[in-house]
């Protein structure tokens, strides 16, 4: 660094602060407006930058690599199409409350709004896709900025921010102001604490309950691992069955007796039902998504319903609730279990005897039952094997969007928080294979799988490159039915069987794919070797292309069909062809 | 200004809305930082909600404190949403509804007013009826020659509209106006 006392370039201070942060990795792609920052990065080692090979990779490789370390994601992009090309994961980050910590190089200054070489108007751009973003126009800012950057996006209800920093500003000497010792927002004050009465108030509620239903979601993740451990405390505390949204699986283990399952569209029939029968539902740190609550004038009518939620925009947004707690997972879960161990009468067991019977009958329903085959691979069950034989290990799971996500969702167990990455609230194809990336940096031991189908991998197949030159050895399992299963599954449903393009005509041979990137390729059609090549799969140091041929037709089932209510459900021995075709009305056919 | 219908983005949202919309006044007080008028603004267009009336201007300049007052509709559920999602920006200290502000503290409104510049050319008859108009309405003159006059009127929004409505047969040409200033009764402040 130029100056012990603090002066140095803009540059240098980007460096400086990154490391003062805590970060040991950023996923980046240089150019014109970020060669000064990229001069810094190799002039030292305390930081390493994973070059991807496109803006969006960075993105969701950084947000990977968030989820499976609970620590700020960190992109460094170029100006102009740089910056544009990390919108999707920006939002992505923003639907999925992933900390992400955006850095893009600008024009300088003394350019800026005069149309200049790839320029765009960043913050502009990405203002309603962050948490917060800022122009440092002024060097001697840069460091506050950068340290409010990751306080933001990090603390409340985490999300991505953006710090657009000019060229010139880049090269400017200006002083670094250590972190602790900058100005904050003084208008953003996240509430950790949760409302002590509020929270005594659902405590008498839940044990007054003969019906009562845990409903989590990504807050109690996002809350870190300590969550996790309350929440299951919780449940072992109250014996009240438990389920999730898909951002929110592996907090409670899916072993565990009380377990549901996944709720949802494609959530299981015992957790659906649960949901609409109980008379008391909590909901943890999950936000009563459109994919989650189904026709909402139908949704769970007879419960009283409590919410824990750090952002207090979530709380009677789509649902309105009797007893709103407003605060972090974490700190409301400690003295809920407290609060519920100084009742001065538990519960008899007998109060929710009959409830859990009638669980126990909706699980027998088995309502993720499939056909098996002996001639085809099964999706399900080609996601039932991997789960089977990667237990044992630590193994991270990413997806992609589709049909396989959902099968992916039904079928791997997740034991522990952390482990299950997958794009829910944008829905990002592409997002799979980044992000196994950005997990496998974090976890270089461990085993990273990206469950892919086999039209999402072809949106990010590029960072193939970016794995081999790093040697993560993620292995991508495609489901690969030749279709958009999903977008298949939909035409199906909604408009006549009609298939518009969503066949994928001139598929790439994926062995061949995987040997031109210098990865292995592999190849499975038939359900007898299906065990071995995963085995072989797993064993392999190197990064994997599975291309898993699966029965081209099979749907995702069971599923609340658009405008149904939980109660509703297509189950996979209802779901015949004529059924499936009149399971959505005139109604229903506009929802997405 | 549209999609009156639609409380948030979600698909599950075709129930049409049984509660009645009400018109609100809020009171945001923000950080006069660059930017801070998109974000709130880039709210309400990206969610969606209405602006029936909008002002801004910086109030206390050593704080580097915003004031920005809108006037918006919804259901009160709606209503809600907006307040919370507000909060949520960064750079905003406070909301105040102050319509329910004013409610709760037995009142109709909070107070509401409004300037308008009006100019009205014409001769005659008419600039002598206008002249009387004026003083009727408390409006000042304050820019005339012998064939218009600019018009100075401050009130609440109904009277303006009033005041404009008369001065069309009269030879309205241009009308500027700010939109609503707001503040509730009493001693207490935001």
């Amino acid at each position: 660094m130029t100056d012990s006392n603090n002066q140095m370039t803009g540059a240098e201070i980007v460096l400086r602060a990154l490391k003062d942060n805590g970060v040991e990795h950023v996923f980046g792609y240089p150019g014109g407006a970020v060669l000064p920052i990229y001069d810094e990065i190799f002039q030292q080692d305390d930081i390493e930058h994973i070059l991807v090979r496109h803006e969006q990779g960075a993105g969701h490789a950084a947000e990977g690599y968030a989820r499976s370390t609970g620590k700020v994601g960190v992109m460094l992009v170029t100006s102009g199409p740089g910056a544009t090309n990390a919108v999707t994961p920006l939002q992505d980050a923003l639907m999925d409350s992933v900390p992400l910590v955006c850095l893009s190089g600008q024009v300088p200054t003394t350019l800026i709004g005069s149309d200049a070489f790839q320029e765009c108007d960043t913050v502009g751009i990405t203002r309603p896709c962050t948490k917060h973003n800022w122009l440092v126009k002024d060097v001697n800012e840069l460091a506050g900025i950068i340290h409010e950057a990751f306080r933001i996006a990090q603390t409340g209800r985490p999300g991505p921010v953006v710090v657009d920093i000019p060229k010139d500003v880049q090269f400017a000497t200006g002083t670094y102001t250590p972190l602790g010792e900058t100005p904050v927002n003084k208008s953003y004050k996240p509430k950790m604490q949760g409302d002590l009465n509020a929270i005594q108030a659902a405590v008498e509620l839940m044990a007054s309950a003969k019906r009562p239903v845990l409903y989590t979601g990504g807050g109690v993740v996002n809350s870190g691992p300590e969550a996790s451990r309350l929440l299951r405390e919780l449940v072992e505390l109250t014996n009240f069955p438990i389920t999730s949204t898909l951002m929110g699986l592996g907090a409670y283990p899916a072993s565990g007796k009380n377990w549901l399952g996944m709720l949802g569209m494609h959530g299981s029939y015992e957790a659906n039902m649960a949901m609409h029968d109980c008379d008391v539902m909590v909901c943890i740190g999950a936000r009563f998504d459109d994919r989650i609550t189904g026709r909402l004038n139908a949704f769970s009518p007879n419960s009283r319903k409590i919410h824990v939620d750090i952002d207090p925009s979530s709380i009677n947004k789509n649902v309105r609730v009797d007893i709103p707690i407003l605060g972090d997972v974490g700190h409301v879960l400690e003295d809920m279990v407290r609060l519920w161990r100084a009742l001065p009468k538990k519960p008899e067991k007998s109060q929710t005897q009959e409830w859990h019977e009638s669980i126990d009958r909706w699980r027998a329903r088995n309502s993720f039952a499939f056909k098996p085959s002996n001639d085809v691979i099964m999706p399900q069950h080609a996601i039932q094997r991997l789960y089977e034989l990667s237990k044992g290990r630590e193994t991270y799971v990413t997806t992609e969007v589709g049909q396989h996500q959902m099968w992916a969702a039904q079928f791997f167990g997740f034991e522990a928080p952390n482990r299950w990455m997958t794009s829910g609230g944008l829905g990002t194809m592409g997002y799979g294979l980044p992000a196994a990336i950005g997990v496998q940096v974090a976890h270089p031991d461990a085993l990273v799988i990206d469950i892919a189908g086999d039209a999402s991998i072809q949106m990010c197949i590029q960072e193939m490159s970016c794995a081999i030159q790093y040697n993560l050895p993620v292995k991508i399992f495609i489901l690969n039915n030749q279709y958009m299963g999903m977008v298949r599954q939909w035409q199906q449903l909604l408009h006549g069987n009609r298939l518009s393009n969503s066949y994928t005509e001139a598929m790439p041979d994926f062995v061949k794919l995987a040997e031109a990137y210098g990865a292995i390729g592999m190849y499975c059609d038939d359900p007898k070797e299906l065990d071995e090549k995963i085995e072989e799969m797993i064993a392999v140091k190197k990064p994997v292309i599975f291309d898993c041929r699966v029965a081209n037709l099979a749907n995702c089932f069971p599923m609340i069909p658009s405008g149904k209510a939980h109660n509703e459900m297509l189950l996979p021995d209802e779901a015949t062809d004529e059924a499936v075709a009149s399971a959505i009305d005139a109604k229903g056919r506009q929802l997405v | 200004m549209n999609a009156h219908q639609q409380p948030t983005g979600s698909a599950y949202f075709i129930t049409p809305e049984t509660a009645k919309a009400e018109n609100h006044t809020l009171s945001v007080l923000v950080s006069n930082e660059p930017g801070v008028l998109a974000r709130v603004i880039g709210l309400f267009s990206g969610r969606g909600y209405n602006i029936e009336s909008l002002t801004v201007s910086e109030t206390e300049h050593e704080a580097h404190l915003s004031r920005i007052t809108i006037v918006t509709r919804g259901t009160p559920a709606v209503l809600e949403q907006i307040k919370a999602q507000l909060e949520r920006i960064v750079p905003v200290h406070r909301v105040v509804d102050l319509t329910v502000r004013a409610q709760s503290l037995g009142q109709e409104r909070p107070i509401e007013r409004e300037v308008a510049l009006i100019k009205v050319v014409g001769s005659g008859e008419h600039r002598a009826e206008t002249l009387r108009l004026a003083d009727a309405f408390q409006a000042k003159v304050v820019d005339a020659t012998v064939e218009h006059f600019i018009l100075e009127i401050t009130g609440k929004s109904s009277k303006i509209d009033q005041f404009v409505a008369i001065l069309k047969p009269l030879g309205l040409i241009e009308i500027c106006r700010t939109g609503i200033a707001a503040m509730n009764r009493g001693p207490q402040g935001m």
